[in-house]
């Protein structure tokens, strides 16, 4: 944002707009463009989703729509969901009905601000990053709940559950596996957390030592769950609650639940590059090679291919029952989080 | 064991409740008393001899003047089968329930009471099972007239 | 609470209404409601002369149809004493053995979708279709396919037609490891079937369960073996059983492995019957009008999902007296009240997709 702000203060009688306006149109432009960004990249990887699955199934995917392997394919489906119509079940709480895909895209979305891009590509590069990120996660789970209550369905209500406490209580272990690593940089920030890993591909935390090694694992899976994909997408089991909380959402809402989900992917991938694997770094330091690629487009591919890590587990791996699930996590993650983060403690005191 | 031993052991234990037999095709059938049909049911699962204790089939077949119910035991142990008939008047067709013998004759006397409007004393949940539970009639009788209406929908 | 699962949903094979009473997550009560597919097949029987039987047998269990026809042509074939010759028995046993080889990849491939594993279906498919592909070469159809007719078959194998087998079994041997290391060795698959909807023998044999769910618990049994018709008993081939490999026998691991098993016997009896057919014309035996004499007749043969018993009784007339169908997969749902007591929700799912049903044979 502080580029757009000198952006803006070189434009010719901006000093003259009153302070409440020049605050406000920085943080707006900045969310036009992250919003622009995301729309993008939802459908690009739902796109993405559709042709790396039929390839793994021995089929093509779509090819016609656009010409080139199908890639206006999620375009034309986005106008088709915003053509359809818009069906509240009668006996459904409206407002809640309503407003649950939007609490579950603001989730999703309100997380990109703190996602560093580049070395001056963030939105707001607060000094407390992770604490809000892990803060903004737990809105999606109001959102999920209140779709699963409003719209006065079985099936959706038993999706809403279950997607609740999955959420829940993964997110103490990916939050201790992200600790390990904000102990050794000593600070919350996440372009902080970037820069401390710049200088090669020996400094991301992934290679620095065995714990945050394991921790990028474990985090890397307990995101798994956050995001609801499988092997733990119990809440949208399709063969067991037809499809759990969205079951009775159509159209543009439906679109939401889609996009948040998608977003969501991007995030957590996103956020498993900043602290792990090295954000908008290159491997080589940059003292012998100068940034040819730049921060944004590194970023974004690394984030993309952890995407498609997920998307590849998601059409290998059959899904887990809904208590083999918590047992995973109250029973395996949380114990291995909790001895690395004594471990890097350790380190952290007696080995500097 | 053959068919006619497995009739003289019938008859040897049942005496005049086993009426006749045929023997000699490709299915050798043996009709006794409806009256008796759980004991013998019994006895050919539990005696050492017969030891059949998987019950194949259980069916109804309507003849012009009687309906038949058909039990057909299989011994997966010895490897006999033997057909059991039991001859029911068309106007109350009423018999004993053989789910206490074999579990599966639960489903298959569900069907018999369906289709042919054989009651069954004593099963648990005597009710349609393919027709829905408010159709009026035995499908499978040979007098069933096809209804033209089923709750106010023309069929 | 009441938890309808109704009979439009994608995991039930077809339209099964499940009643579950659950608490939670745990069902207390677990009521199958059938009858929504309910045909009529055996009325029908009743108008339709002998040949004419078959085509609807056909619909029974759509997706072995072979295996349908064959039962029925073989009991009227046996009431009216009329032997056919090697080459008829031959086809006959390859026909059968591919179509199960096929209604296997079906169950496996759906079975994964149950469990959330979407890429096996696939490949499942991509192999069946191959299949679909010689079987219409012989008889023009895909799935439902009229084929075995009372004292012969309809067509004869086309020319080249025993090379093209042989090549499929050639290409699809491996790609049952393949199949193997993607769902069936995979520790969550493993961990959501190995423990659940455990069917001890002596309740299934009470229950008249047949077919791969009982050899799932253990106990060797196998029309093919134990009452040989069409000649099986000149082939070698082995009976498959479970032996709880992962948890307690007669879990839905063990059906379901049971039917991978069985999947490579049937490639061995396909080859060894190819090896063994002799020219011949396959319409030989078949008689102007079928006329069996009065009497009647139970004949049973290994289906895909268990034994399907056949009892005809003939008056003398053209038409059928009475036919009456045992389906494998009517008496395994009437014992799934019994299997799924105490199971989750999740387990409801993973115990009707291990039991292999398709509900045109339960409700016919």
């Amino acid at each position: 944002m502080e580029s757009i702000r000198q952006l803006l203060a070189s434009i010719p009688n901006y000093g003259a707009l009153p302070e409440l306006l020049r605050d406000f149109i920085p943080m707006l432009v900045s969310c036009v463009i992250i919003l622009l960004y995301v729309a993008v990249l939802g459908m690009f990887l739902v796109w993405l989703e559709r042709k790396v699955s039929a390839h793994m199934q021995d089929r093509l995917g779509p090819m016609y729509v656009g010409g080139w392997h199908g890639w206006a394919q999620s375009l034309a489906d986005g106008i088709k969901l915003l053509l359809k119509e818009d069906i509240i079940p009668a006996a459904a709480d409206p407002l809640l009905f309503k407003l649950a895909p939007i609490m579950v895209f603001v989730g999703a979305f309100a997380a990109f601000v703190v996602l560093p891009f580049g070395m001056a590509s963030i939105v707001a590069d607060l000094n407390i990053g992770v604490l809000y990120l892990l803060a903004v996660a737990s809105l999606s789970v109001v959102g999920i709940i209140m779709g699963g209550w409003a719209s006065n369905n079985k099936y959706a209500l038993y999706g809403g559950m279950r997607s609740a406490a999955q959420i829940i209580s993964y997110e103490i272990p990916a939050a201790l596996a992200l600790m390990t690593v904000v102990v050794q940089v000593g600070s919350l920030s996440m372009q902080d957390i970037v820069t401390a890993q710049q200088g090669g591909l020996h400094k991301w935390f992934i290679f620095r030592n065995p714990f945050t090694f394991v921790a990028f694992f474990i985090y890397f899976v307990c995101s798994l769950a956050e995001v609801n994909r499988t092997p733990f997408d119990i809440p949208e089991a399709e063969s067991e609650l037809v499809a759990g909380y969205h079951t009775e959402y159509s159209g543009m809402r439906f679109a939401f639940f889609m996009l948040a989900e998608y977003a969501n992917m991007f995030v957590v991938a996103g956020i498993a590059t900043t602290v792990f694997l090295g954000g908008w770094t290159q491997i080589l330091p940059a003292a012998l090679v100068p940034q040819l690629v730049p921060g944004p487009i590194l970023f974004s591919l690394k984030t993309l291919f952890l995407v498609f890590v997920q998307i590849w587990l998601r059409w290998s791996l059959p899904r887990l029952r809904v208590d083999q699930l918590m047992y995973l996590c109250w029973k395996v993650m949380l114990p291995v989080s909790m001895v690395l983060i004594l471990g890097v403690g350790f380190l952290a005191v007696y080995w500097k | 064991m053959k068919s006619e031993e497995i009739a003289a052991q019938l008859s040897e234990k049942f005496g005049d409740k086993v009426i006749e037999s045929k023997l000699g095709v490709v299915t050798p059938w043996t009709v006794v008393d409806p009256g008796v049909i759980l004991d013998v049911c019994r006895f050919v699962r539990d005696d050492q001899r017969f030891l059949m204790d998987h019950l194949e089939l259980l069916g109804g077949v309507d003849f012009k003047d009687r309906i038949e119910v058909v039990y057909i035991p299989y011994s997966m142990k010895h490897g006999h089968r033997h057909t059991i008939k039991c001859r029911l008047p068309r106007e109350n067709p009423r018999i004993q329930t053989v789910e206490s013998v074999w579990a599966v004759a639960n489903w298959h006397e569900r069907e018999a009471y369906d289709m042919f409007g054989i009651v069954f004393e004593g099963h648990s949940d005597l009710r349609r099972i393919l027709c829905p539970d408010d159709w009026e009639g035995y499908p499978l009788r040979k007098d069933y007239k096809f209804p033209t209406r089923y709750r106010d929908m023309p069929v | 609470m009441t938890l309808n699962m109704g009979p439009q949903h994608p995991s039930t094979h077809g339209v099964l209404r499940l009643e579950l009473q659950t608490d939670g997550e745990v069902v207390h009560s677990a009521r199958p409601h059938i009858g929504y597919l309910h045909r009529c097949f055996e009325k029908h029987a009743e108008n339709v002369d002998y040949p004419g039987v078959i085509p609807f047998t056909d619909r029974m269990d759509y997706v072995a149809s072979m295996n349908n026809n064959l039962g029925y042509a073989l009991a009227v074939e046996k009431l009216m004493g009329i032997q056919v010759n090697n080459r008829v028995r031959c086809i006959r046993i390859i026909m059968a053995e591919l179509n199960r080889i096929a209604s296997h990849l079906l169950a496996a491939g759906t079975y994964g979708i149950d469990m959330g594993s979407y890429t096996p279906f696939l490949h499942c498919f991509r192999d069946r279709e191959k299949i679909l592909d010689l079987f219409e070469e012989t008889c023009g159809a895909r799935l439902l396919y009229n084929y075995n007719w009372v004292g012969g078959l309809m067509y004869d194998i086309p020319p080249g037609f025993e090379k093209k087998v042989i090549d499929f079994l050639d290409y699809f041997e491996p790609l049952v490891d393949d199949l193997n290391r993607l769902l069936s060795y995979n520790y969550i698959f493993i961990k959501r079937t190995a423990n659940v909807g455990i069917l001890p023998p002596d309740v299934a044999i009470n229950y008249g369960i047949t077919g791969p769910n009982l050899r799932g618990s253990g106990v060797k049994f196998d029309v093919r073996k134990d009452e040989p018709y069409l000649g099986y008993e000149e082939f070698d081939f082995d009976v498959q059983v479970g032996v709880g490999e992962h948890g307690p026998v007669g879990s839905c691991y063990d059906r379901y492995i049971v039917r991978i098993k069985e999947v490579k016997e049937s490639c061995k009896l396909v080859r060894q019957a190819v090896a063994k057919i002799t020219p011949g014309d396959v319409q030989e035996s078949i008689p102007k009008r079928v006329k069996p004499p009065a009497g009647e007749i139970y004949m049973r043969t290994e289906c895909p999902r268990g034994e399907l018993g056949y009892y005809i009784v003939s008056d003398g007339s053209l038409k059928p007296y009475r036919v009456k169908v045992k389906s494998p997969c009517f008496t395994a749902m009437s014992a799934f009240h019994e299997i799924s007591r105490g199971a989750m929700i999740s387990d409801v799912i993973a115990i009707v997709g291990s039991l292999d049903i398709v509900l045109g044979e339960i409700d016919r």
